[in-house]
């Protein structure tokens, strides 16, 4: 009984990760269309939100909870790359 | 198995935010927009999937590293937001919805967005050939504008 519940929360999962190639596919098309550089950047955050969840989704169709160190690591990453691209977008080219 | 029952419902909703989210990103009209659909919903799917993943693995680490990781997204998740938004607003990209602006006084605004002060040549006339030399005095050329928005 176990075993075909964990079977099917793990198909669960699966199928979810799926589904999210749906919005992976809408930012980077908002990257890819822009227009700016904010849009880009913005794009890059939601993709940062998309790998975290799909690599906790991941955790939970393979079984490993190893993917959960990963989607840690992502946020951690993404945060950290937020901060400098918003530095990036505020201070380049600025006319003093 | 209630667990479980309760795993399936809250990635269900998570990955319903995340999609919503990303409809917003790709079709709201200026950036500070995009970034209300990113941030708010894009923030509440990430952490409704890592609970997920938590009720359905079920053991102590597994708690502990998305408990972690949840933590980690709600400190820093606005922070970003907070620092991205502003740094949209002071590299001034022209926002659709802003009527009048209540942060004149307080931020310094630059007039061009970004990709307009850094990026050297316009997008506009790579076709042409440039015929230097024939006539020198030629009119200085009009400033840049990108007709893509």
């Amino acid at each position: 009984m176990m075993e075909i519940t964990d079977q099917l929360v793990a198909v669960g999962a699966t199928t979810l990760v799926v589904v999210l190639t749906v919005p992976v596919c809408l930012a980077v098309l908002r990257m890819i269309v822009g227009p700016g550089f904010a849009d880009r950047f913005i794009a890059l955050d939601m993709l940062t939100a998309l790998a975290v969840a799909v690599a906790a989704l991941t955790s939970v169709s393979t079984g490993r909870r190893e993917f959960l160190d990963v989607a840690l690591g992502v946020a951690l990453i993404g945060f950290v790359a937020t901060c400098a691209i918003a530095a990036f977008l505020e201070r380049k080219g600025r006319e003093r | 198995m209630i667990l479980d029952l309760l795993a399936v419902v809250l990635g269900l909703a998570g990955v319903a935010f995340l999609v919503l989210a990303a409809v917003g990103v790709l079709r709201f009209p200026d950036p500070l927009q995009r970034m209300h659909a990113s941030t708010k919903a894009g923030s509440v799917g990430a952490v409704l999937v890592l609970l997920s993943a938590m009720l359905a693995h079920a053991t102590f680490e597994g708690v502990i590293v998305g408990g972690l990781a949840v933590l980690f997204l709600l400190l820093t998740l606005p922070v970003a937001a907070h620092l991205l938004g502003r740094a949209v607003y002071v590299s001034g990209t022209p926002l659709v919805g802003l009527r009048d602006d209540p942060l004149e006084d307080e931020l310094e605004r630059q007039p061009a967005p970004l990709e307009e002060r850094i990026l050297p040549a316009p997008l506009d006339g790579i076709g042409d050939t440039p015929d230097e030399g024939g006539h020198g005095d030629e009119p200085p050329r009009e400033p840049i504008s990108t007709g893509s928005r």
